[in-house]
């Protein structure tokens, strides 16, 4: 985002307004970091003291709370971010397993993002899926009964559709 | 043996009328209503095991080691987040607590390196004390698994020495989170946090920077709290533990922070904030807690020195052969052109002992009034204007009203640089709810910074300050403002008229000043109807004030506005000069300027006159003496040929550098009493070394008017402390003083001024400080002034007529060049360009708005010519937001620099207070140093060669 590209004084603007809409909410902060990584993908570091100047915070305090927080991320991820249920439902019918399985089988482990830049890999703690897990969030999908084999159809697709 | 610590209390005192009576262990014990268990606990002397409290922060139930019983309820509370609550019976030693709190202690010790022994904390270290207290004997989770330390390789890579005062140890660091809550709460610059979380947990300067590239401003507020070695002086690691401690008092800026030395032998090995000083409560700035290390430069001269002339080289010589050529050349002067030829100037970097005698020596000794003090180019203006209006030349609040304020106007004064403890205690209030309003020409930090917000900045134009002030009360006068009960019963009515009728004239209005201030006339009547209407407001000023061709009358605009809105003699309001350096009210109260005797009484006063004549067997002279740019006047006339300068140097912090070096030219005998060779020096004949505030005994009196103790923590490295020093000159020019010790003069002091009757070192000791008045009638001194009635009886009202400087931009002389000082380095610098507070700022630079810079082509970095009507200098620009198109600002704490070399001969029309807020200049690009520049490096080249060579080689 730096101004001397043009595509990026365009991703300036772009924070700016997402920053702006959110700067008067009460407990402004989440909604906007949130808002930002909806937006981008990620918070950026370059986001950091836009978000402080804008809502009179110290750089410190914006980036005790994005460092805090495993959801904020900030590099970009992969193309698709797949979550594996890691609560104790799931745990209960094989996440375990299934969350070995798959760092195996991607090569990377939590907060990670696979080197063809195709997954990143997160856990979560669940998705309110607990009748059939384990469960997988993939981007914004809910899939139950994962077996390892079915992770492994699943991944096969996501690089399929981006090789495509 | 290291040190007693202070009794920690865990958590902050409450103040409240209701008191609660519990039960701690069998113990009644009885406290205010919001007081932690944890603290009622510590008053009666039971201590609670605690990690994550102390009781300068508030309280933050982290480390669960403080977990009590009590009766009736559940589970067990955290004692520092627990509030008293009448009939509560508490225990806070159970076989389960201990069971408890071995298995905390446990966990935490299972994440830490146990180098105990070599460790730099070792001996004042909480954890290790609350490691022994729970009687931890095992650790069953074994040292291995993810920790904070077993990845040390990599930890020992992450440990950060960028600051040069202290180190940041990560692998000992048990996240309790003090440190951050010292950086917000006790200094409010929020520029630490707890990056990660869990075992990848670390304090995190700024977005997990290194401390120096953060916005950390290195207070040592994070050191102190911390509990381990993870934030640790490099003084203790050098050093270890000290053996002693001695409590004084900083000397740097009017705040007087109260510290204790922690002495090992000679060697001070660090300086911590003292917890009971009246003025600092526990905090501290870069400058009084890290910079000490000039005391010990190798730039100190500690042999005394003369010479004839100033080409020649300097002679080390014997003290008394030092003194007798003074005292001889001072006797020759004067035989030769009169007893007004010669006279002293004093400084607020003395001591008022110090002060008190230099005064003393010219009025008894030299037999003339010839003495004046720097704080004729500072707050002269404050003394004459406040003494004017209400009565007595100094501030009325103590530092502690200001968190009653409710509005709080900052009027030329950047506390969060110049006076930084009280600018965090402001800060702090601020963050509480108090409202602001900021009149000055730059963006200071208060105007916007993090959690702080100006309600009003009045960015005026430099000079304008009258036009403003009175603009205000216009505001206040004509839409029915005024405290008229308050008016009618505490000042007088005719002149409250008088003025009234002044201000509401039209031509006082915002609308028609705007054009004189430039600023909006909305935002004008806005502010003064919040200062009006806002409940308790306060006025803090500083030198934006008073250095200016009107600066007395816009400390008189001040004093009006705060009578007229009932805004004196109670907490949380009041007229507040922030007074620039350590001793400036001191300075002021011994009489060292040439018209007022010690206790600010007028040397035309006969019975002042014969009470000193008959404590010093010498009648002080009528008239007054010169002041200090008179003196110049007088050398270049041929009529002032002698100059006793102690702790001053006028050539780089007095104006229009180059007519002062060309009066110091013309004198036979200038005489420094310094640490160093300061620019006045190389113009000197007789070099007497002087002792820095570490190496003697005295009192310096802060902003507030809190006389505090120095106290000797190091003998002398020139074997005198400089009080000693003026008695042998004045005993060798024949006028006898004979002091045992500091504490006699200030008994004199004492006996011979009013407000200083109730005053000893005894009673100093006994009290800690003492606010003055402190006589029959306020034995334990005087917080707050003219509670009932103002010291002159009724509050006098003065008209505050705008008339615009002389100093004016034109086509030459465009922009105005506006100083100030910055965190880092204090005043001439003497004291800070010696230790590493420079790796803040090396230099001094031009800051310019962007459209001004733009027009000249001048971009950040490039060296930029300043020329006024005065001279001409040389440095390198800085574009910044902060300015306002049309006005520039420098530093001038570097003599190379030679801010001074522009400013002019300016000054106040009461007072002679320099006009350094507001120069015409130019500024252009150039490519090499001014002329002046050229020949002050080869001057200072030349003078440092005529030092002995054994000194040379030294520095």
């Amino acid at each position: 985002m730096s101004s001397h590209h043009p595509a990026s004084a365009a991703d300036g603007l772009r924070l700016q307004s997402v920053v702006d809409a959110h700067a008067s909410l009460p407990g402004a902060l989440l909604p906007m970091l949130h808002a930002i990584q909806d937006e981008f993908g990620h918070v950026p570091d370059q986001a950091v003291p836009v978000i402080a100047r804008s809502l009179n915070l110290s750089r410190a305090e914006v980036h005790g709370v994005i460092t805090f927080y495993h959801h904020f991320r900030s590099h970009a991820p992969g193309r698709h971010v797949v979550q594996v249920c890691r609560a104790e439902a799931c745990q209960a019918v094989g996440a375990v397993a299934l969350e070995a399985h798959a760092k195996k089988c991607l090569g990377i482990d939590f907060h990670e993002t696979t080197a063809d830049g195709a997954v990143t890999l997160e856990a979560v703690y669940c998705l309110g899926n607990c009748a059939v897990g384990p469960s997988l969030r993939i981007d914004d999908d809910i899939v139950g009964r994962v077996t390892p084999a079915r992770f492994d159809e699943i991944i096969a697709e996501l690089r399929a559709e981006v090789t495509a | 043996m290291s040190l007693p610590r202070n009794t920690d209390y865990g958590t902050p005192a409450r103040a409240s009328e209701k008191e609660v009576t519990l039960s701690i262990d069998g113990i009644e014990v009885t406290v205010p209503a919001g007081t932690s268990v944890m603290r009622a606990a510590q008053e009666c002397d039971t201590s609670i095991p605690k990690l994550c409290a102390t009781d300068s922060l508030e309280p933050f139930g982290s480390c669960r080691l403080c977990l009590v019983e009590i009766e009736g309820r559940r589970g067990y509370p955290a004692s520092c987040t627990t509030l008293v609550e009448p009939g509560m019976q508490v225990r806070t030693q159970t076989p389960k607590l201990a069971d408890i709190r071995r298995g905390v202690m446990e966990l935490y010790i299972s994440d830490h390196p146990l180098d105990c022994l070599t460790c730099s904390a070792n001996g004042n270290c909480e954890l290790q004390d609350m490691t022994g207290v729970v009687g931890l004997r095992e650790v069953r989770y074994g040292m291995k698994g993810k920790n904070h330390f077993d990845l040390l390789s990599a930890l020992t890579k992450e440990k950060d020495e960028s600051n040069p005062y202290f180190s940041y140890d990560p692998s000992k660091c048990i996240v309790c989170n003090r440190c951050v809550r010292a950086c917000e709460e006790t200094q409010g610059t929020f520029a630490l946090t707890i990056s990660g979380r869990g075992f990848d947990s670390r304090v995190s300067p700024g977005e997990s920077q290194l401390f120096m590239e953060s916005e950390c401003v290195s207070c040592g507020a994070c050191v102190q709290a911390c509990p381990t070695a993870t934030l640790m002086e490099k003084g203790v690691i050098e050093h270890g533990q000290a053996e002693k401690k001695v409590t004084t008092t900083c000397a740097y800026c009017g705040v007087g922070c109260s510290f204790d030395a922690e002495v090992k032998g000679t060697t001070v090995v660090r300086m911590v904030p003292s917890k009971d000083g009246g003025a600092n409560h526990g905090h501290s700035c870069v400058k009084g807690r890290f910079a000490f290390g000039y005391a010990t430069h190798p730039d100190r001269i500690t042999t005394p020195m003369i010479r004839k002339s100033i080409e020649d080289a300097w002679q080390p010589v014997s003290w008394d052969e030092a003194i007798n050529y003074a005292a001889s050349e001072f006797k020759r002067i004067q035989a030769k052109h009169g007893r007004d030829s010669i006279g002293g100037i004093t400084s607020s970097r003395c001591t008022n002992e110090e002060t008190y005698l230099v005064q003393k020596l010219v009025r008894a000794a030299f037999g003339n009034n010839n003495v004046d003090t720097c704080a004729r180019v500072c707050h002269s203006p404050t003394g004459y204007g406040l003494k004017q209006t209400l009565g007595e030349s100094a501030g009325t609040q103590t530092f502690d009203s200001v968190m009653k304020a409710d509005v709080i106007m900052v009027m030329g004064a950047n506390p969060t640089d110049g006076h930084p403890v009280f600018g965090s205690q402001m800060k702090r209030r601020l963050r509480e709810g108090a409202r602001l309003i900021v009149v000055d020409p730059r963006a200071i930090d208060l105007v916007r910074s993090p959690h702080i917000q100006a309600t009003h900045h009045l960015k005026l134009k430099p000079g304008s300050n009258v036009a403003m002030i009175t603009s205000l009360a216009h505001v206040i006068v004509t839409e029915g403002l005024v405290q008229e009960d308050f008016v009618r019963e505490r000042c007088e009515w005719a002149s409250f008229e008088q003025w009234r009728d002044f201000v509401a004239k039209p031509e006082n209005s915002p609308e028609a000043m705007e054009i004189h201030t430039g600023v909006p006339a909305a935002e004008v009547r806005a502010a003064a109807r919040l200062f009006a209407t806002g409940g308790n407001a306060a006025i803090y000023y500083g030198l934006g004030v008073t250095e200016h061709s009107q600066g007395s009358t816009t400390v008189i605009g001040i004093a009006n506005l705060a009578m007229a809105t009932g805004n004196i003699g109670r907490e949380g309001v009041g007229v507040n000069p922030l007074r620039g350096q350590n001793n400036v009210q001191g300075s002021c109260d011994m009489g060292s300027f040439p018209h007022e005797l010690p206790g600010y009484r007028h040397v035309s006063d006969a019975a002042t006159r014969a009470l000193f004549k008959d404590a010093w067997g010498v009648e002080p002279q009528p008239e007054p003496g010169l002041r200090i740019p008179n003196m110049f006047e007088a050398a270049m006339d041929g009529t002032f040929l002698g100059l006793y300068c102690e702790g001053e140097d006028i050539v780089q912090s007095d104006p229009n550098t180059q007519h002062v070096e060309a009066a110091l030219r013309a004198m036979e005998c200038v005489v420094v009493q310094d640490l160093f060779l300061n620019e006045t020096a190389k113009f000197a004949h007789v070099f007497l070394p002087g002792s820095s505030f570490l190496e003697k005994d005295g009192t310096f009196t802060n902003a507030e008017r809190r006389i505090s103790r120095v106290r000797k923590a190091m003998p002398p490295l020139a074997g005198k402390a400089d009080w000693e020093v003026t008695c042998m000159l004045s005993n060798a020019l024949g006028y006898p003083m004979d002091y045992k010790d500091p504490s006699d003069i200030m008994d004199e002091i004492a006996r011979l001024t009013p407000t200083f009757h109730g005053v000893s070192y005894e009673r100093l000791d006994e009290l800690g400080s003492i606010q003055w008045p402190c006589n029959e009638d306020a034995p334990e001194g005087t917080p707050i002034m003219h509670i009932e009635q103002f010291v002159r009886g009724k509050g006098r009202f003065m008209l505050t007529e705008y008339i615009p400087t002389d100093e004016r931009t034109s086509s030459r002389f465009p922009l105005i060049l506006t100083t100030g000082r910055i965190l880092s380095q204090y005043n001439v610098g003497a004291q800070t360009r010696r230790t590493p507070n420079s790796m803040w700022h090396d230099e001094d630079r031009l800051e310019i708005h962007p459209a001004d810079a733009e027009s000249r082509g001048i971009n950040d970095g490039d060296w930029v010519g300043i020329t006024s009507r005065a001279g001409e200098t040389v440095l390198r620009a800085v574009v910044s937001e902060r300015m306002q198109p049309g006005v520039v600002y420098t530093t001038f704490h570097f003599p190379e620099s030679g801010a001074n070399v522009i400013t002019t001969d300016n000054s106040d029309w009461a007072t002679n207070c320099p006009e350094y807020k507001v120069t015409a200049v130019q500024v252009t690009r150039v490519t090499q140093p001014s002329e002046w520049q050229q020949r002050y490096r080869d001057f200072s080249r030349q003078q440092l060669d005529l030092l002995p060579k054994t000194r040379r080689e030294k520095v």
